[in-house]
C-alpha cells in the first residue's frame, strides 16, 4: 500500500505530500514502526540474551547436566504416586481453600531426586523431593513441590544458577571444583549459613521416612479475609530410620526407589500436612532463613499414597508441579524464588513435552514389584 | 450511495480502540512474561483473564461487524490496496479468535487449571496431551508474532494515508463524530 500512483481506481488527495515531504512522511512512519518493534523486542529480552531469564536458568541445567531429552531439567529421576488427602478441618481457620474443608480429596504426586540426571544412581545423600497435586472438588488445583531439607540453599534465581555452576563436576576429575565452590560461598554467605543448618539436621535414610518442606513462604487467606504468612511441610508418620549402607541384596542404582515401591506395596505411606504460621517480621522473601522454632503449627490433615507407578505409564510424568498453581485461599508471598520457579518450570515443561520421551530409570515392571 | 456513512458505527469505533489497547497490552505482556523471572507470575495472572476478555469481545466485534454498514474506502486507495486492507482485516479477526483459543487449548493440553481470578476457572477445551501441548505452545508464539507484524503493517498503512496522502482515512475510525468532507468514493467498500 505504498503506491501513491493514481490509477483508474485511486486518485491522489489534493493535499498529498510530494517530493521531500513525501520522503519525510515515510521516514516518520518508519521511525514510529521501528520504535514500537524495538520496544516489543526489548520487552521480550531480545537485546539482552545473556541476562538471567527463565530460558537461561534452564540452559544452565542443560549445560551442567548435559542433554536428557524428554526429562525434567531438575528432579529428573522419579516415580509417580497417587492416593488421597484427608483434611481434618483444622486448616479452615487459616485458609478458605476448599482443600481444607473436612473430607477427602484425591492427590497425585512424584518422589524424585534433586538434580537433572534421569539415570543417576540412588544415594541417600542426594536431596529428595515430593511433589503433590491436590485435585479439589470444584476443579481447582493445588500443586506443591517440596524437598527434604529444612531451608533452601539460595534466595534468588541468580544465586541458584551460580550454585549450579559452582557445584558442576569438573570434566576431567568428575568432581566439583573446590575453589569454585568456596568462591561461590564467599559471594553467597546466605548459602554458607543455610548449609550449616541443613547439615545439622539428622539425615534420613530414604523417601518414606523423610519430611518434605515447602521452603518458600506463601500466604493463607481465610473466609474472614485474614492473611497470614505460612510455610508447610509433610511429616512422615513413619519414624526416622538412620542411614545405613544398603544391604547387598538391595544395592543397585534404584535401591531407594525400590524400597519406596516395596513400602507402598506393603502398606500405604502417610504424611501429616503441617502448616507453620509466621508472625510479623518473619522472613517471607528469603528461603534460606528458618523461622523461629516456636511458631504455631497446625496439623491440617494426612496425605496417603497407596499406589506407585513408573513415569512411563503415569500421567503424572506430564504434570508441571508449578508452585504457583494455587487454589483460592492460598497465594504467593513476596519470595522472588516463587515467580522464578514458576517461570523456569514452565520452560522446562515446554522443552520436555516437545521432545521424544525415553524410558524412565524406574521401569513399569520395577514399580509393580 | 449518497447515504453511505463516512465513519464506522460508534460501537465499531469504540470496540476498535478498546481492543487495540487490549491487544497491544497483551502482546507486550506476553513477550515480557516469557522472558521474566521476577514478574512472570504477576504477568501470567493478567495474561490469562485478559486473553479470555479479548475472545469474548472478538465475538461481540464479529457480530457487530456483520450487522453494521461500513463506510466506503476513500478514492485514494487502489484496488490492490483495498485487497490488502480487506485481507489484513480478515487476518486480524482470525488472530483475535485464534490466539486466545490456542492459549486456552494449550493450557488444557498441558494439564493446567485455567485460572481466571479467585476460585473462578474455565474448563479444559482439549484433553491433556504432551505432543498437543508442545504444538499449541509453539503455535501461540508464532501467532503472537504474526499478530504483532500485522498490527505494525496496519498502523503504518493508516499513518501513510493520514500523514502522507492526507486523505483523512483515520477519520473513518475516529472515536469522535466526523462530518463528511466530500472526499468519499462513489465506490462502496466491501470491507474496511
Amino acid at each position: 500500500m505504498n503506491s501513491s500512483e493514481p490509477n483508474q481506481l485511486s486518485e491522489t488527495s489534493p493535499t498529498a505530500l510530494h517530493g521531500a515531504g513525501f520522503i519525510l512522511g515515510l521516514m516518520v512512519i518508519g521511525i514510529v514502526a521501528a520504535g514500537i518493534a524495538s520496544s516489543f523486542l526489548y520487552a521480550g529480552g531480545w537485546f539482552t540474551p545473556h541476562d538471567l531469564s527463565p530460558a537461561t536458568v534452564v540452559d544452565t541445567f542443560e549445560q551442567v547436566n548435559g542433554q536428557h531429552p524428554g526429562f525434567r531439567r531438575n528432579h529428573a529421576k522419579g516415580v509417580c504416586v497417587s492416593g488421597y488427602f484427608e483434611s481434618n478441618g483444622r486448616g479452615v481457620a487459616l485458609s478458605k481453600a476448599v482443600v481444607f474443608l473436612p473430607g477427602r480429596v484425591p492427590i497425585v504426586g512424584r518422589f524424585a531426586f534433586s538434580g537433572g540426571l534421569p539415570y543417576v544412581a540412588d544415594a541417600s545423600s542426594t536431596v529428595r523431593s515430593l511433589a503433590v497435586l491436590f485435585k479439589l472438588p470444584d476443579g481447582e488445583e493445588w500443586r506443591t513441590a517440596m524437598i527434604n531439607i529444612p531451608v533452601f540453599t539460595v534466595n534468588t534465581a541468580q544465586g541458584f544458577c551460580d550454585q549450579l555452576l559452582a557445584s558442576a563436576p569438573n570434566p576431567t576429575t568428575g568432581k566439583p571444583d573446590p575453589a569454585k565452590m568456596s568462591a561461590f560461598l564467599t559471594k553467597h554467605p546466605e548459602t554458607a549459613k543455610a548449609l550449616q543448618l541443613i547439615h545439622s539436621q539428622p539425615a534420613t535414610s530414604g523417601f518414606a521416612d523423610s519430611a518434605y518442606n515447602s521452603l518458600n513462604a506463601f500466604r493463607f487467606i481465610n473466609a474472614q479475609g485474614v492473611v497470614v504468612p505460612v510455610r508447610w511441610s509433610t511429616v512422615p508418620t513413619r519414624p526416622l530410620e538412620p542411614t545405613s549402607h544398603p544391604s547387598p541384596k538391595l544395592a543397585g542404582t534404584n535401591y531407594l526407589f525400590d524400597a519406596l515401591i516395596a513400602d507402598i506395596h506393603a502398606r500405604a505411606l502417610q504424611w501429616h500436612l503441617i502448616i507453620t504460621v509466621g508472625q510479623p517480621g518473619d522472613p517471607t522473601d528469603d528461603a534460606t532463613l528458618p523461622w523461629p522454632p516456636d511458631r504455631q503449627q497446625a496439623d491440617v490433615g494426612t496425605l496417603t499414597f497407596d499406589h506407585v507407578e513408573s513415569e512411563d505409564t503415569s500421567p503424572v510424568r506430564d504434570i508441571n508441579f508449578d508452585p504457583l498453581v494455587l487454589p483460592n485461599g492460598i497465594a504467593a508471598s513476596d519470595d522472588p524464588l516463587l515467580s522464578a520457579r514458576s517461570a523456569a518450570y514452565s520452560v522446562s515443561f515446554t522443552r520436555r513435552e516437545s521432545e521424544h520421551k525415553s524410558p524412565s530409570a524406574v521401569s513399569p515392571t520395577e514399580a509393580a514389584k | 450511495m449518497a447515504n453511505s456513512p463516512t465513519q464506522f458505527s460508534l460501537l465499531s469505533r469504540v470496540l476498535h480502540w478498546l481492543m487495540a489497547a487490549m491487544l497491544l497490552a497483551m502482546l507486550f505482556i506476553g513477550v515480557s512474561m516469557v522472558a521474566s523471572l521476577g514478574n512472570y507470575h504477576r504477568l501470567v495472572a493478567i495474561h490469562r483473564p485478559l486473553g479470555i476478555m479479548i475472545l469474548v469481545l472478538a465475538a461481540v466485534r464479529l457480530a457487530n461487524r456483520m450487522l453494521t454498514t461500513l463506510p466506503p474506502f476513500p478514492p485514494t486507495m487502489s484496488r490492490q490496496e483495498r485487497f490488502v486492507a480487506s485481507a489484513s482485516e480478515r487476518l486480524l479477526y482470525t488472530l483475535m479468535f485464534a490466539l486466545p483459543l490456542v492459549g486456552w487449548g494449550m493450557l488444557s493440553a498441558g494439564h493446567y487449571p485455567i485460572v481466571m481470578f479467585g476460585p473462578v476457572h474455565l474448563p479444559a477445551i482439549l484433553p491433556a496431551n504432551p505432543a498437543l501441548y508442545a504444538v499449541l505452545r509453539k503455535t501461540h508464539t508464532i501467532l503472537a508474532y504474526l499478530l504483532f507484524l500485522t498490527f505494525l503493517g496496519h498502523l503504518s498503512a493508516v499513518l501513510f494515508h493520514t500523514l502522507v496522502i492526507r486523505d483523512r482515512l483515520l477519520n473513518r475510525m475516529a472515536v469522535w463524530p466526523v462530518r463528511s468532507k466530500n472526499n468519499t468514493s462513489q465506490i462502496q467498500g466491501k470491507t474496511s
